[in-house]
């Protein structure tokens, strides 16, 4: 894969060679983190967001800019709004003031960030991340270390401060890998929340995220895909299933009065390999004869506003509920996406609840009762599924995935934002017959990001998410290596993204599938026709028109 | 190198602050009464005022790191601890945290090997040092309230008694001294030896380490080496747990800066990263439960905000939704 915006693979590669066993890139002798330059060059920043993007936003400062530009032609006043914004959000956050002040600098982070282990860049080990603002912090809000200026770290607030938050708080995915390994339990994602939204407020921003934000609150979702356009991308989905199995599903779209409404990231109506575990869900469904509709107006699950602002995460999420009230469904279920749902699991009925409006989630099929999501009323597709299978509700033939080797790749939010690991592995375990674990220390809570959430997937970014993807790729290698894997399941639309061009980059031949895509190879329907090709319309295994089959 | 010295220069100015107090400006009052009172108010008052200016804070949202299975079907095992589900177990999390330091167990060593290949080491040396560390602290200045009392209490007894039970120097060894030694020069060559620490640390990471360090090393060679008369210690001692103003009889110069240093750690707490010591009970990512599904947890500060209504969004693709038969609440 080569790319104006990255290394070649070999040239990293041999980057890695040069400064093993160590991390760190450079020679650091004598010097302080604050005396480090600040260097934007092509595949290290993510264009800046368009005038008239943040105009439909009302957001600060519209302008034309880049990253490299010497001024970034900051607004009058902008050291003011910055002191006042952070004032404010410590006020309002006790987890930001706590996570100001109760740093020890253990360094027990360090070496757990994926941009660290990729870049070697020590402003990316989380505490130096945080440093980065707790040195303005304690100058400006602290008596005490600002009388002792260079003593306690403490430093004015100056324009190439801002260059430097812009750099490395955006790169940082919120993965939250750091925290847990914190013994004060201090949370990097959180601190990058915060600055994410005091740049904003200067107009320091990110197009790929603000774009997005622009399209949801549009047209519903981040992609910007128009009601008609929705539907008929469903449908051609339809039209594929039916070819590749005979059987006609039939998705209803804004229909009032379901029992339940699914919402899952737009990326799965849009992008390839999202489309394939659509047509996983489309297929359950249809197996489990379940009443549900699928809304063109809250058609987003995913929510970019999480990386920009508290406000913006409220009000793009607020559209969920609205949605849910105004068909009457009972409750909603919810696809595969990694950010999502930790907006879902941790901030939304906070935020936009109660939702009194709808049931305690009930499957319709099986009875159980969903009383984890009591409040909330939002079921993971995960958790669905694995009570259906759990209640022997799904005909599956496992042999359907045996042209797949896999392993799993939990996504950070849902494992560390949300702690659920068992029910996809249960899912997994039930479809495919081939699955191995990647090591120990690459999964579950100690799950690696795949190097471009949280609104960092821009493809001019690419030489910092190739190297954010590092580690991950490194733990594929391992099982590829070891067990032959070739197939990299994950439960977020912004892995199924990513994950492939990672992949490509680090581990040729490895392919990204969502688990809905692998649930959906493996139901046998009622009235479908002889099988021979997956849903990508690559051959299966003992399924050939020569085989025999059982 | 200059991050070093210059907390190391600190802790020597202030250890002969008081060695020229009482050598030669004769102010035992000063140094025996005056400033323990001073710096125990700072620490008090200073502590309070952190604990109250940090709860008073609102925790708008409900984030805990989730470090294990949540509670979720019936059949799947969850993890308690690392994902409680109340606040019972949250609590217990918290305090697994600061007694044994739990998520410091987990911690590795990353490093590259054959090139583009990451590889994990356990590395429990820093869970090991810190607990080392923290406990002997802890420990040490239980058995110094032996001096507060007339008769000592069951559990001082008691603990004091389990930290020499190595009984081979006189007076009785304590353990807790040489293991307080022993991790503060292993916390301080940490911070040397490796290029990471050595980058990310400030002048504050160092210089309560040799304020500890000072403070033991003083404390040690007084017990063992000088072995200063304790009755004058104990009156005092004796004197200030009754809030009393008795001028001291006297008592050598090391004693008195060891006092002072402990004075004036006690006083820093507040205001350096030692208040960790209380923040650690206060991250809302470990001492949440993990229920924010099945419990509505409230933001005192919620704000109103303006979204798209389903009705605005109709309005402006109402033809578009019609021609491709979505249903419209308008026609």
């Amino acid at each position: 894969m080569s790319n104006k915006y990255a290394l070649k693979p070999d040239e990293l590669k041999k980057e890695f060679e040069q400064k093993k066993p160590r991390i760190p890139k450079g020679e650091f002798a004598g010097k302080d983190w604050w005396d480090l330059p600040v260097e934007f060059r092509d595949g290290n920043w993510c264009f800046p967001a368009k005038p008239e993007v943040l105009d439909e936003l009302h957001f600060a400062n519209p302008r034309k800019w880049a990253a490299t530009d010497k001024d970034w032609q900051l607004p009058a006043g902008w050291e003011k709004t910055i002191h006042d914004g952070m004032k404010d959000r410590l006020k309002r956050f006790r987890s930001f003031k706590v996570f100001m002040d109760s740093c020890v600098r253990c360094g027990a982070c360090a070496d757990k960030c994926h941009f660290f282990l990729g870049t070697g860049d020590p402003k990316n080990m989380p505490v130096l991340r945080a440093e980065l603002v707790r040195s303005v912090y304690r100058n400006d809000f602290t008596t005490f270390a600002k009388i002792l200026k260079n003593f306690s770290g403490s430093r004015t607030l100056t324009a190439d401060v801002i260059k430097e938050w812009h750099m490395y708080f955006h790169q940082c995915t919120e993965c939250r890998r750091c925290s847990v390994f914190c013994p004060m339990g201090i949370d990097t994602a959180e601190i990058t929340m915060m600055v994410r939204e005091l740049l904003n407020l200067i107009g320091v921003n990110n197009n790929w995220i603000l774009a997005p934000v622009a399209n949801c609150n549009r047209t519903g979702n981040h992609l910007g895909i128009e009601p008609h356009t929705f539907e008929q991308n469903i449908m051609s989905m339809v039209d594929d299933i039916e070819e590749l199995t005979g059987v006609t599903v039939n998705p209803t779209f804004n229909r009032k009065g379901a029992e339940i409404l699914f919402i899952t990231p737009s990326g799965d109506v849009f992008g390839d390999p999202g489309v394939y575990t659509m047509m996983g869900y489309l297929l359950l469904f249809h197996h489990i004869g379940l009443d549900y509709t699928i809304s063109t107006y809250a058609s987003e699950g995913g929510n970019f506003g999480m990386f920009t602002s508290n406000e913006m995460m409220k009000k793009i999420n607020a559209k969920m509920y609205h949605e849910a009230k105004r068909l009457g469904v009972k409750w909603i279920l919810g696809g595969e996406c990694g950010h999502m749902w930790r907006v879902v699991h941790q901030y939304m009925n906070t935020m936009n609840g109660p939702a009194d409006f709808l049931k305690e989630p009930v499957s319709p099929i099986t009875g159980t009762k969903f009383t984890n999501a009591k409040a909330t009323k939002m079921v993971h597709i995960a958790e669905f599924t694995a009570d259906l299978i759990k209640h022997g509700k799904l005909k599956l033939d496992p042999k359907r995935n045996d042209h797949l080797r896999t392993t799993f790749h939990d996504s950070c939010n849902v494992a560390r934002g949300m702690g659920m690991f068992e029910e996809p592995r249960y899912v997994l375990n039930n479809v495919c017959n081939v699955f191995h674990e990647m090591p120990e220390n690459t999964i579950k809570e100690q799950t690696f990001c795949c190097g471009s959430g949280s609104g960092l997937n821009a493809e001019e970014f690419m030489d910092i998410r190739m190297r954010g993807g590092f580690p991950r790729a490194s733990a594929v290698a391992h099982v590829r290596e070891k067990h032959k894997v070739d197939s990299l399941v994950t439960i977020c639309a912004i892995d199924r993204a990513s994950l492939p061009p990672l992949m490509r980059y680090w581990n040729p031949g490895v392919t990204v599938y969502g688990l809905h895509e692998l649930v959906g190879n493996a139901l046998v329907m009622k009235g479908e026709k002889k099988r021979t090709e997956d849903l990508r319309e690559n051959p299966m295994a003992g399924f050939g028109e020569d085989d025999d089959d059982e | 190198m200059m991050k070093v010295l210059k907390p190391l220069i600190a802790v020597i100015v202030l250890a002969l602050i008081p060695y020229v107090g009482i050598t030669y400006g004769k102010l035992d009052f000063v140094f025996a009464i005056v400033i323990p009172y001073a710096s125990a108010a700072i620490l008090v008052l200073g502590m309070l005022f952190r604990l109250i200016d940090w709860i008073r804070r609102p925790v708008p949202f409900r984030i805990p790191t989730t470090c294990g299975q949540e509670k979720s079907l019936d059949w799947v095992k969850t993890n308690p601890l690392e994902s409680p589900s109340n606040p019972f177990m949250a609590a217990v999390r918290v305090l697994s945290e600061v007694f044994l330091f739990r998520s410091l167990f987990r911690n590795t060593k990353a490093e590259l090997h054959g090139g583009p290949k990451l590889v994990y080491g356990s590395y429990k040396w820093l869970w090991l040092g810190g607990l080392a560390f923290h406990w002997s602290m802890l420990v040490i200045v239980i058995r110094h309230a032996r001096f507060f009392f007339e008769t000592l209490p069951l559990p001082v007894e008691l603990i004091e008694m389990g930290d020499r039970f190595l009984d081979v120097t006189v007076p009785a060894f304590y353990l807790t001294d040489a293991l307080a030694l022993a991790a503060i020069t292993f916390l301080v060559l940490r911070r040397l030896s490796d290029e990471k620490m050595r980058l990310l640390s400030l002048s504050t990471d160092y210089f309560p380490l040799f304020l500890f360090g000072a403070i033991a090393a003083i404390g040690i060679s007084m017990r063992y080496v000088t072995k200063v008369n304790v009755m004058p210690v104990k009156a005092l001692a004796l004197t200030l747990a009754k809030f009393g103003f008795d001028a001291p009889e006297p008592i050598g110069v090391l004693f008195y800066v060891h006092l002072f240093l402990v004075c004036v750690l006690l006083a820093y707490i507040p205001f350096s990263k030692l208040v960790h010591m209380g923040g650690i009970f206060l991250s809302p990512t470990r001492n949440l439960p993990n229920d924010s599904r099945a419990k509505l947890h409230k933001n005192p500060w919620n704000p109103d905000i303006k979204f798209r209504t389903y009705a605005e969004y109709e309005d402006e693709f109402r033809e578009k939704m019609k021609k491709a038969g979505l249903p419209v609440e308008k026609q």
